[in-house]
């Protein structure tokens, strides 16, 4: 995940993903000057309701709270609680962690060693390989789970293979596919990746079907909307995984969800996720540390759990846009897993806002001055 | 003063209390720094234009620019100093002294015609012609009694600002 500080402005095909930000906001947020009588040299140098918005997003903001990693608060400062803390300390750091790292290679020289054989081997026969190589990356995905002590708990129905309907979910972390996929082979739509996580992607996630999408590039939107619509029609595909909210965050919060998904005319399955923070913070903070970092710090906590729910299908309603029936299933998924709702797009992480939202805010200001204006007339 | 994420120690707190003359608590104070520690991702001791408008909140506001030309360069106690016209503790003068200073660009002391009709471009941006919005501006001034060629000084500010309640507030949230 590229952690630049470059921030560019948003090609302006992003800004028909969001609904009336308006919509969202509390009432007091807006500029609330009501306007009466004749226009004055006050209400013109008057700028305190524009300042006092500046100044509440600087001490304060919903979006940067989102991705904050909140750090677990210390409980070693005792004299009899920080022995027991070392001892943990050692405990992980020594024994678990070593033993997982053994289990993982178990898993991989297992995965790989049936792997490659399958995938040259059974060339001619397609449906028999895939089969094969959708039950090996399940059980691979099982053995990274193992490798955190995952503690799972999976609420509803299992995903069932049928054709036009795709599952959606929020995103704490890259992991967050893996806990899924162990239970279903998904075929998963993601950032290209560099390193080794890239090469994962492009050769075994290629086995259960991957679309790639490029966050810096513009004109890819209406590629992978292309590829999203074939992948969803084909009959023996696996059901596809989504993770609308397009970045990672912290499982408290969900961002707004991309309306993509919503708009394929199929069934969306909504799925939940949420991460219990007592044993391990799953939060991916992919602009503070790499993911084989974090993929290092979840070896070295005692446990991953978290609990997902697989939620009732839904279909779009007659009448209803993608964008709102992208904002319901939200609403679904936020209220199953405990999150708070805010009305930004993900992808501000990495791109500025609009203009279009500040000349919003200059639209209402310079309607009323003129309204004023001619109410004196 | 420590760096990023060091913890501020009650000497820094109290020098930070001293250097805004009171306006926040010192809890807020203790907000204010995690919060600018959030901000100031680099850990460089101040916040870059890049880190402020990485807010989308503050990166739509009309006066996000000329706040940026402000807040330049701020460390944390200045920063906090930027922050006390928007404390509940502030006075009326403060918060007007601190309207005056987001006209008065090239401080100067003055507000002249110009300054005023730059800040009344950012806020209502391409939505009210440039003919339109001297001839509003001109109109007001001489209505109020000042001629188009004169400028602003603080007190003709608090004189026009003064009278009716000014708010001009921005929470601090205690963790």
């Amino acid at each position: 995940m590229s952690t630049t500080g470059k921030l560019k402005s948003s090609s302006s095909e992003l800004d028909f993903d969001r609904p009336n930000i308006e919509d969202y906001l509390p009432s007091g947020s807006t500029i609330q000057q009501e306007p009466h009588g004749k226009l004055c040299l006050r209400d013109l140098l008057n700028i305190s309701p524009t300042l006092s918005e500046a100044a509440g997003a600087i001490v304060d903001d919903s979006f940067t709270r989102c991705f904050k990693s909140n750090p677990p608060e210390p409980w070693n400062w005792n004299v009899y609680l920080f022995p027991l803390w070392c001892f943990g300390v050692l405990v992980r750091y020594l024994i678990l962690f070593p033993a997982r790292v053994l289990v993982l290679t178990i898993g991989w020289m297992i995965f790989l060693s049936s792997f490659i054989p399958v995938h040259f081997l059974l060339k001619g026969h397609d449906k028999l390989r895939r089969k094969i190589e959708r039950s090996l990356v399940e059980m691979m995905c099982s053995f990274f789970v193992a490798s955190w002590t995952g503690v799972v708990k999976y609420h509803g129905p299992r995903p069932s293979i049928r054709p036009k309907q795709v599952f959606v979910a929020n995103h704490t972390s890259m992991i967050d596919f893996i806990i899924l996929e162990q239970m279903t082979a998904f075929a998963v739509i993601m950032q290209k990746h560099p390193g080794w996580v890239g090469l994962l992607q492009s050769t075994i996630l290629e086995s259960v079907g991957c679309i790639w999408f490029n966050r810096s590039e513009a004109k890819d939107r209406e590629i992978v909307a292309k590829k999203l619509r074939e992948h969803v029609l084909g009959t023996d595909n696996n059901p596809l995984l989504i993770f609308p909210e397009g970045t990672c965050v912290n499982n408290h919060y969900t961002v707004m969800f991309k309306k993509g998904s919503f708009e394929l005319g199929c069934t969306v399955c909504p799925v939940a996720i949420k991460y219990n923070k007592i044993f391990v913070d799953a939060f991916w903070n992919s602009r503070k540390q790499s993911f084989s970092k974090h993929l290092l710090r979840l070896m070295t906590s005692w446990a991953v759990v978290c609990d997902v729910w697989y939620l009732e299908p839904q279909n779009q309603k007659p009448g209803e846009t993608a964008i709102e029936f992208a904002e319901r299933v939200r609403d679904i998924i936020s209220v199953r897993a405990g999150l708070k709702k805010v009305p930004w797009d993900g992808y501000l992480k990495y791109s500025h806002p609009s203009p279009k939202l500040k000349q919003g805010k200059q639209q209402n200001f310079a309607d009323s001055v003129l309204r004023r204006l001619e109410e004196e007339k | 003063m420590g760096n990023s994420s060091s913890m501020l120690t009650q000497y820094d707190i109290e020098e930070v209390q001293e250097h805004c003359n009171h306006t926040f608590t010192q809890q807020e104070i203790v907000s204010l720094y995690q919060r600018f520690c959030q901000l100031d991702r680099n850990g460089c001791g101040f916040i870059s234009a890049d880190e402020f408008l990485s807010v989308p909140e503050f990166a739509v506001n009309p006066l996000s620019q000329r706040l940026l030309k402000m807040l330049y360069g701020l460390n944390f106690k200045e920063f906090v100093a930027f922050l006390s016209a928007f404390s509940p503790r502030a006075t009326v003068e403060n918060k007007i002294e601190f309207i005056f200073k987001v006209y008065d660009t090239d401080c100067n002391g003055k507000v002249s015609f110009n300054d005023m009709l730059d800040v009344l471009r950012d806020l209502t941006g391409q939505f009210i012609s440039e003919q339109q919005r001297e001839q509003v501006l001109t109109e007001v001034l001489e209505e109020a009694g000042y001629q188009k060629d004169s400028s602003l000084v603080l007190s003709d500010f608090k004189k026009i600002l003064g009278n009716s309640g000014l708010k001009m507030e921005a929470e601090v949230h205690l963790d």
